[in-house]
């Protein structure tokens, strides 16, 4: 039995495992990454348009802080989020935009003086202070008050994969490449690591760590078409799922992004609508200022997905072999715009379409993209069932995006959560010793070669790749952009029935090593049991908040559901996840929930929403005038970070005048 | 409407891992659907015909770089490679050479990867990593940026270390990709390595020197980087080092 020893043990090696991985070496740990692939080919690299941090250096961004940033960021998520952490993530995403300069990331600059762009369809000219001139540029994304999503062309996600993969090759980070986690090692109380298994030799490998921390992305692919890298296929939650322990939260809230292309859901920028990009019906219409007058385009993700798919059903969308579609217009921001600024989209239109973007309209429609449900983790980032047991970035629900991620903020969310939870992961490893159980780590050992022995040389009739797009149909059909009882019922009776027959899985190549049909094999029922806890907790909440939308149940319900779902797997038997709730407490938030700016205004407030308010009045009124925002923030909601992190963040506003000049 | 045509995938096929195994090339037919990219024909043909088959995909959208294989004859992305580019639907699959094999279509680019990455140290070196992230960032040249960023829109795919004649005589050249990054740390003004503490990285025969100009990297390259100024730019530097010393 081949056991490998760490202090900081590294599941997924994308952004934000790579950001714990350093985090935890710079402290002087042992460090693990493990990864299904070459850590630079991570699905971090496909995030085009950028991260959204607070600089305020665009004269677009003028005024912009912490404040802004976390007031978007509650809004966006319908006020299902962690207030504590939005507030973390705010305060800190601008040191990390920072942070990743010194790694070498070319960030787009600022040249000062008049450069035009387009705003609402038309060409406007701004102006940028001379001050501002080499600092970091920021462009436009839906959602913001503020121009705040940094970036680098449209390779945003490259840039910092490249530059944190970089630091983490010259800090000597091993990387343990075409390894698959399969199954936590634990006591009920305690992760100790994981079972793994080697792509290329079919090795079983135990991996104990201190601490283990799951960062493997997201679930896009329980859906049939999704803009994930085929990677995205949520064994990462399965693994915290399957220890019947450690709970998975929000599942349900699933994003849908506006513009991927049709047919194959690859996605194109929110950058294109944000750079001034319009939405076309098959009668060559902007539709979009129909439905939402203020925000257009740029209205929330959630929203657009929705009033697109609106469109499209009252005949709106043009025909095509694959459905109906619509139209992304970027022709207006000019050929020099669309081949710097916008280069990866002219290159996939190019490949995948034969068009030119510059002169052609894109045919788009909704399509999954983002899970901002996952392992559930306290503001630590630490499992509250499972001591030692960490998760970060889109794998976890740690939970700054409640049930709808602004855009910017996922990317954002790799590198900030990463840097904090790193810290908190590497104070867990300095204050615990690593515990060794040999009878522990041989029985998860034994549990995964049975499984593996069982596909090998079991008798079983059931085709594997079947029962997968069987799933992914399901997923697509019935558990989408807008839901309802009826079809959720559906999916969870069809996506039982497959769990059933995934337990009878044979296979015909039967070969121990390098076996793409036993890798999905092993894959299947996991997906299965993960796919199940996003269609029972859809269909248990029966309100609409975020990218959750019930046709049943169009009302946003604080009064019965301002709760996150929390999921557990209740054993090998079980065909459905077990639910429970964790209500929010608006008696401790700073932002108590509110509207949220799209459509009718048809929340059922909760009960404790007016008193929470006239307690935040009460509290600014004794804190006088004389408080600046930072004392307020402090009075109304308190919140902790590693010391290192604490300091305000400095803006061009702190250190010269920049109002008025050219 | 003329119904679809069938075409046919030639595809090597061998698993190193196996004593007994030897290799070989064997004939796929499928029908061809509109749009249909050897990403998703290859997905099919594991699904439906041969679930042993081995190659790589992850983003399938031509932006991680790891489904590069020889697609008739050309070292090029699978995923953005669409069947109708050919006429007699007659499409030829093989490994990318200069890597290790790990079976059937998949090779090992990682590990090539992070080993050069190793060997010419490419990260960034500035002067100090002590800089305040809670401070304002230093400023840097809008220009210089957005060329450092152009110089980085490599994937890593591997498909110009096939592409070179150097580099499949002499193992240990360090072949376009080495050069390129090379090059975008020397133009970055944060790095404070010389032009001299480059020399003695790629100053030689198995560097700038070694290139035979051939610009196969040129030619495959699947980002359209632009290797041969790159290289001439790096011999440039290069040279001027020697004639200074």
């Amino acid at each position: 039995m081949k056991i490998i020893y760490t202090d900081s043990l590294v599941v997924g090696a994308g952004l934000a495992g790579l950001r714990v991985a350093i985090a935890s070496k710079e402290r002087g740990l042992d460090t693990v990454v493990l990864s299904l692939i070459p850590a630079k080919r991570s699905h971090s690299a496909a995030a085009q348009g950028g991260m959204q941090a607070s600089l305020g250096n665009t004269v677009k961004g003028m005024g912009d802080d912490e404040d802004v940033h976390f007031q978007d960021t509650v809004k966006g998520s319908d006020w299902g989020c962690d207030q504590d952490v939005a507030r973390m993530f705010a305060h800190c995403a601008p040191k990390a935009v920072r942070e990743l300069a010194n790694w070498g990331v070319p960030w787009s600059r600022i040249t000062a003086g008049d450069r035009q762009v387009v705003v609402n369809a038309e060409k406007v000219t701004i102006t940028e202070a001379e001050k501002a001139h080499g600092l970091i540029n920021a462009r436009d994304f839906g959602g913001t008050k503020k121009w705040r999503t940094c970036y680098t062309a449209d390779g945003t996600g490259h840039s910092l994969l490249y530059a944190v993969d970089n630091k983490a090759i010259e800090m000597d980070i091993p990387v343990h490449e075409r390894i698959e986690a399969l199954s936590l090692i634990h006591d009920g109380k305690r992760c100790h690591g994981v079972i793994a298994r080697c792509l290329i030799t079919g090795e079983l490998r135990a991996y104990i760590g201190k601490a283990t921390t799951i960062a493997t992305g997201g679930y896009g692919r329980i859906y049939e078409v999704s803009t994930n890298a085929i990677i995205c296929e949520g064994i990462g939650q399965a693994l915290a799922l399957d220890t019947g322990v450690a709970t998975l939260g929000n599942m349900e809230a699933v994003q849908f992004h506006p513009t991927a292309i049709v047919p194959v859901g690859i996605l194109t920028t929110e950058g294109c609508r944000g750079d001034g990009g319009l939405l076309r019906d098959k009668d060559g219409h902007r539709f979009m200022p129909d439905y939402e007058p203020e925000k257009k385009e740029l209205a929330s993700r959630d929203v657009v997905s929705r009033r697109m798919t609106e469109h499209m059903r009252k005949g709106k969308g043009v025909d095509s072999p694959y459905g109906p579609h619509l139209w992304l217009d970027i022709t207006l921001l000019g050929r020099k715009h669309v081949e710097t600024n916008l280069r990866e989209v002219k290159e996939i239109c190019e490949n995948f379409l034969g068009i030119d973007p510059a002169k052609d309209w894109i045919p788009v429609r909704p399509t999954q993209h983002y899970s901002m449900g996952g392992i559930r983790t306290n503001a630590t980032g630490e499992s509250p069932q499972l001591t030692g047991l960490f998760s970060v970035g889109e794998a976890a629900c740690w939970d700054m995006h409640g049930f709808n991620r602004l855009g910017g903020n996922s990317l954002a969310e790799t590198v900030v959560g990463g840097m904090i939870i790193g810290k908190y992961v590497a104070d867990f490893c300095e204050k615990n010793t690593l515990e060794i159980n040999t009878g522990e780590i041989e029985a998860s050992m034994s549990k995964m070669q049975h499984e593996i022995d069982e596909l090998l040389v079991g008798k079983g009739t059931e085709n594997v790749f079947e029962i997968k797009l069987a799933m992914q149909r399901i997923m697509m059909d019935y558990v989408g952009i807008f839901r309802n009882g009826t079809e959720l019922e559906k999916a969870v009776t069809e996506l039982k029935d497959l769990l059933t027959r995934s337990k009878n899985i044979g296979l015909k190549c039967k070969k121990r090593h390098a076996n793409p049909e036993l890798v999905e094999a092993l894959r299947v029922p996991r997906m299965l049991r993960v796919a199940l806890t996003v269609a029972c907790g859809a269909n248990a909440r029966t309100e609409s908040r975020g990218a959750h939308a019930r046709e049943d149940y169009p009302q946003r319900n604080d009064k019965e559901w301002l709760n996150r779902t929390l999921s557990t797997w209740p054993d090998e038997n079980a065909l459905e996840p077990k639910l429970s709730y964790e209500q929010l407490d608006v008696m401790k938030m700073e932002l108590p929930p509110g509207y949220r700016g799209y459509g009718n205004d048809n929340a059922v407030a909760h009960p404790d929403t007016a008193a929470r308010e006239a307690q935040i009045a009460d509290i600014l009124a004794e804190l006088g005038d004389d408080a600046d925002r930072f004392d307020k923030q402090a009075a109304i909601m308190p919140f902790d970070l590693p010391e290192t992190l604490r300091p305000r963040n400095e803006r061009l506003s702190d250190t010269v005048s920049v109002s008025g000049e050219k | 409407m003329s119904s679809p045509r069938t075409i046919s995938f030639e595809i090597f096929r061998y698993d190193p891992q196996d004593p007994n195994d030897k290799p070989k090339m064997v004939t796929y037919e499928i029908t061809e659907a509109p749009g249909m990219t050897v990403f998703i024909a290859l997905n099919l043909l594991r699904e439906q015909q041969d679930p042993s088959l081995q190659f790589d995909f992850v983003c399938r959208a031509g932006i991680c770089g790891s489904c590069a294989m020889v697609i008739n004859g050309k070292p090029t992305l699978a995923c953005r490679t669409l069947t109708a580019n050919f006429p007699d639907g007659k499409i030829k699959l093989m490994p990318l050479p200069g890597f290790e094999l790990i079976g059937d279509l998949s090779v090992n680019t990682g590990k090539f990867m992070r080993e050069l990455a190793e060997r010419l140290q490419l990260w960034l070196q500035p002067d100090s990593n002590d800089i305040d992230i809670h401070r304002l960032e230093n400023p840097m040249d809008p220009a210089e940026a957005a060329k450092l960023y152009e110089l980085e829109r490599c994937v890593e795919c591997g498909v110009c270390v096939s592409a070179c004649a150097t580099k499949q005589m002499k193992d240990t050249f360090v072949g376009a990709v080495g050069m390129m990054k090379i090059a975008r740390f020397e133009m970055d003004s944060r790095d404070t390595r010389t032009a001299e503490d480059f020399y003695h990285v790629i100053g030689n025969q198995d560097g700038v020197f070694g290139c035979m100009t051939l610009l196969g990297c040129q030619d495959a390259c699947p980002k359209d980087l632009p290797h041969m100024q790159q290289i001439a730019y790096l011999r440039r530097k290069m040279a001027q080092t020697i004639v200074s010393c």
